[in-house]
């Protein structure tokens, strides 16, 4: 295993130098011989009618950390052996999306490599060279799109440039076509010649790559691989088989196993430990303390606790469970959800500060004929990846080398080099396969466990395995919120105020000291932003501190804000004696893009990170999607009795989505989904396959916490600890049809999110149906798995 | 000193009999294809045979192994080409992919003993086995298609 990873990491180690080094040389070497065979780089001239020219658009990629890096270049991403092997550089992390091969796919496709004959090899974490890494958010095609494409036109156009060098024609004569650059005739017909990539690539790799304003992309009708949804993931075969690399595959000469005893309370310290018992178990070398960071805010900086080491991961969980320590739990062990959510619910009744004003919802709230108040509520949640935490780490000669799972292996190698007090040249990141991720492994506190306890072994290899109860006890969780909708209705039944109060710990509390108040980038998920077309419009945050390390959870504040505002229109629709569809795209109204500025949104609201003007808020494509999902789910169809149709849509990380869910409510009042159909929009689109696997994955996580997956407090501890007392959609419960709807794009609209905006659809939609199954209200987060 | 197979090789434990199949597998044998999910036997990542049967590796220790034969997902098939695994990637049912050697191990358990389930047998099989991607509509639907022969 440590043989695989070796060679991949020194594979691109090697070919970066040799492409960067060879370029300079050859240049030097051709220069002259190119320029007395008439070579120019004439790339500007078209050389298919089946190509457009760039038209670059901003994206908030540019403002990520290093954003592009040199993504764009391809003496950094893409290597072509002699025998026309083509290796491409991925530089997200893959955990369950299928990165690893789409964006590879982007760059195969526009330099028109046969896909059979591409590789593809993981970039450690180096964001100055591959652009940024942080594998989060719903980025990765979003903003690298671009780049990918420019890389793979790059390449494409400097085969087809040194194709033309040998045959001393104009380049507008050579077009490069399935691995192959092929000879035209003037009339741009093929002549029979063709040069394979393994041919040309010395010379290609020599030349500077083309100036952007020069790049001709493929138009999607040439596209091969884009699109098309017939490309596997290139682990397929590995994962199958038992041979992929993760994260507790990776094994080092002489490696240590490790697991830490943690305080059970955020914040707590040792006050005595006793190893003596643990210290008999057989395969036990060492238990000593590890030191925490206490200090507010504790960023991703690690719990503390006790280390123990030994032979096997078995030997360290027996004598870790030996252990006997004494906690002071500190402050946090007043952290108790039950009296939580009552305060949260009381400060929800009470106005608060407020962050979106458009209108007066005051006058309209007085004014109304009728009125509609709905309170809902989310429990915790925990990311709960499959794969349980865990970081190999070793010291040698002053270097430090660790491999994870890791979303974001840059920020991971600065608070490592860090903690560590190495410069970041001697600290490698690694990246191996994710067992899931969802928002839990782009928080580092766990490689830095490794990497201290490494440290204390005087540079001895170890892995530092999590227990699932470890996970489950020790995460970031998502925030416990109570979401509070008021609305106002006149005499015909329209919406003339709309008042949404948020009460949640906000994730800044993770970062900088805690004023109980969330800040731009939560209040941009589903509350400042819903695109209502009412008149007064009032959003409001209540006081909330965090007694728990605050975190992400795939679609963050999204999933409690639209299981509040999507169950609001359904009753309110109800009330009004509407249809809940009918109602919902009233709501949204007339199509346009919304302007901010006129709606009283606050000045950044982070619109997902992108510029507002290359991403706005576009009604009609939200309204599209509702209108895809309705009918193909056959809304307004008649249902037996305990049956019923649910719908939710938004707008997240650019992309449009509606969900009905179609509920079946037992006879013993468990709830179950036959069918749910999502249609979304999320603007080019390059790997379908993928993109209806992210959603039918959507659908069972949105049943997971919809009905069983919350996490509660007592004492300041976490009461849950595995999947024996934390539950998860399994086969017996799950939405076993998922359809999946994507919309065809229109030329110039951007590539959008996809790995998030499926999952909060589909908990207010299945609240929505179980209503219309039965007529029972479910408003707490999880429900539960019968309707009571 | 327990004596049992590993994917056909003989083997032999010297250590602690009450070691689970799973630490033995991925720490001694360097087999680790066989995943660490939960450690109670309530997740089936590290589903593995035992003569023949789906047992969860972490709840079978290397007493309960004594005279049997051990099959890891790297052992099912020599070519990896097991009608399971040929399903799994027809439908390209993984998303992360780490549930899916415990998974795969128990659709072929499932399989060897019943070779045309229904649907309700496929659910009551699979239902311990967890996919936190939710891949469970392909899991389905593969283990249908390997019943068919791929």
């Amino acid at each position: 295993m440590l043989h695989y990873l070796e060679k991949e990491a020194r594979k691109l180690e090697h070919r970066s130098t040799r492409a960067i080094i060879e370029n300079v040389s050859r240049r030097k070497f051709l220069g002259g011989a190119l320029a007395a065979s008439g070579f120019v780089l004439a790339v500007s001239v078209p050389n298919a009618e089946a190509l457009e020219p760039l038209k670059p658009y901003p994206t908030g990629g540019e403002g990520m950390p290093h954003g592009y890096g040199k993504a764009s270049d391809p003496h950094v991403y893409v290597s072509i052996a002699n025998d026309g092997a083509v290796t491409i550089v991925t530089h997200r992390a893959e955990m369950g999306t299928g990165i690893r091969t789409s964006l590879p796919m982007v760059v195969a496709d526009e330099m028109e490599a046969d896909w059979s004959r591409v590789s593809v090899v993981q970039a450690p974490g180096d964001e100055p060279l591959y652009g940024n890494q942080d594998t989060d958010g719903s980025r990765s095609m979003r903003h690298f799109i671009q780049p990918m494409r420019e890389c793979g036109a790059a390449m494409r156009q400097m085969l087809e440039t040194a194709a033309a060098a040998k045959w001393g024609v104009d380049v507008s004569l050579c077009r490069a076509k399935a691995h192959h650059v092929v000879l035209l005739d003037e009339a741009k017909k093929e002549t029979g010649p063709k040069l394979g990539y393994g041919e040309l690539s010395e010379a290609a790799m020599a030349l500077p790559v083309p100036p952007r304003e020069s790049l001709l992309f493929k138009t999607p009708e040439e596209f091969t691989l884009m699109r098309k949804g017939e490309t596997k993931i290139v682990d397929l075969r590995d994962i199958t088989v038992g041979k992929a690399v993760y994260g507790a595959d990776v094994r080092l000469p002489g490696m240590k196993f490790a697991v830490i005893a943690r305080p059970p309370v955020l914040g707590g310290k040792i006050k005595s430990f006793d190893a003596t018992e643990a210290k008999k178990i057989p395969g036990v070398e060492s238990v000593f303390e590890i030191e925490g960071v206490y200090d507010v805010p504790r960023k991703f900086g690690q719990l503390g606790g006790v280390a123990v080491v030994a032979n096997s991961t078995y030997a360290a969980i027996l004598a870790r469970d030996a252990l006997e320590i004494e906690w002071d739990d500190g402050p946090n062990a007043s952290y108790d959800s039950v009296p939580f959510f009552k305060e949260m619910s009381k400060t929800a009744s009470e106005p608060g500060k407020v962050i979106r004003n458009q209108g007066d919802f005051d006058a309209a709230w007085n004014g109304a004929k009728s009125t509609f108040t709905g309170e809902y509520h989310m429990q915790h949640l925990v990311q709960a990846p499959m794969e349980p935490l865990v970081c190999v780490a070793r010291i040698e000669g002053g270097k430090a080398e660790v491999w994870a799972p890791v979303q974001s292996p840059y920020g991971a190698r600065q608070d490592i080099a860090a903690a560590l007090k190495l410069p970041i040249e001697d600290v490698t990141v690694h990246v191996t396969l994710l067992g899931g991720g969802f928002g839990r492994k782009s928080k580092w506190d766990y490689m830095v466990e490794a990497a201290l306890i490494s440290q204390k072994l005087e540079g001895k290899p170890v892995l530092l395995q999590w227990t699932r109860d470890d996970d489950t006890r020790h995460s970031f969780y998502h925030t416990a919120s109570v979401e509070r909708i008021d609305m106002a209705f006149d005499e015909a039944g329209k919406v003339t105020g709309f008042r949404h109060r948020t009460v949640a710990p906000s994730i800044l509390s993770t970062f900088a000291p805690d004023s109980g108040y969330q800040f731009n980038i939560e209040y941009g998920m589903g509350f400042v932003n819903t695109p209502f077309d009412v008149p007064n419009i009032r959003c409001e945050n209540g006081k909330a501190m965090a007694h728990t390390r605050i975190g992400w959870y795939r679609s963050v504040s999204n999933i409690p804000r639209l299981f509040a505002v999507q169950s609001a229109v359904c009753e309110a629709a109800h009330q009004l004696g509407k249809d809940p569809k009918d109602f919902l795209l009233e709501l949204i109204g007339p199509d346009r893009k919304l302007d901010p500025k006129a709606l009283g949104f606050p000045e950044d609201f982070w619109n997902y990170g992108d510029p507002y003007e290359e991403f706005p808020i576009d009604t009609a494509r939200l309204k599209n999607v509702v209108r895809i999902a309705a009918e193909k789910a056959g809304w307004g169809k008649e249902l037996p009795k305990g049956q019923g149709l649910g719908i939710a849509a938004h707008i997240a990380w650019g992309t449009a989505v509606a969900t009905v869910v179609h509920a079946e409510v037992t006879d013993d009042g468990t709830i179950t989904v036959p069918h749910a159909v999502t249609a979304l929009d999320c603007g080019f689109y390059v790997n379908p396959e993928r993109i209806r696997s992210q959603i039918e994955g959507a659908a069972v996580m949105g049943m997971s916490h919809a009905l069983y997956s919350g996490i509660t407090f007592k004492n300041g501890a976490v009461e849950q600890s595995n999947f024996s007392d934390f539950s998860i959609a399994t086969m017996r419960n799950f939405p076993r049809q998922v359809d999946v709807h994507i919309v065809e794009p229109k030329a110039g609209q951007h590539a959008t999110g996809i790995g998030e905006p499926g999952l909060p659809p589909f908990a207010p939609a299945l609240a929505n149906a179980v209503f219309a199954a039965t007529g029972k209200r479910l408003r707490n987060l999880p429900m539960g798995e019968k309707v009571a | 000193m327990a004596t049992f197979t590993v994917n056909g090789e003989s083997r032999t434990f010297d250590g602690d009999p009450g070691t689970p199949l799973l630490w033995y597998l991925r720490d001694e044998a360097g087999l680790t294809g066989t995943k660490y999910g939960c450690g109670q036997g309530v997740c089936g990542a590290c589903t593995i045979h035992l003569d023949g049967v789906a047992v969860r590796a972490c709840m079978t220790t290397i007493e309960m192994a004594e005279g049997k034969s051990v099959t890891t997902i790297e052992g099912l098939s020599a070519d990896g080409e097991h009608a399971v695994q040929k399903a799994w990637r027809q439908l390209s049912v993984p998303q992360c992919g780490f549930c899916q050697a415990g998974q795969i191990m128990q659709a072929a358990s499932l399989l060897s003993k019943n070779n045309a389930p229904s649907d309700d047998e496929i659910v009551e099989e699979m239902s311990g086995n967890l996919c936190r991607c939710g891949c469970y509509q392909r899991i389905h639907a593969a283990v249908r298609l390997a019943a068919g022969g791929v």
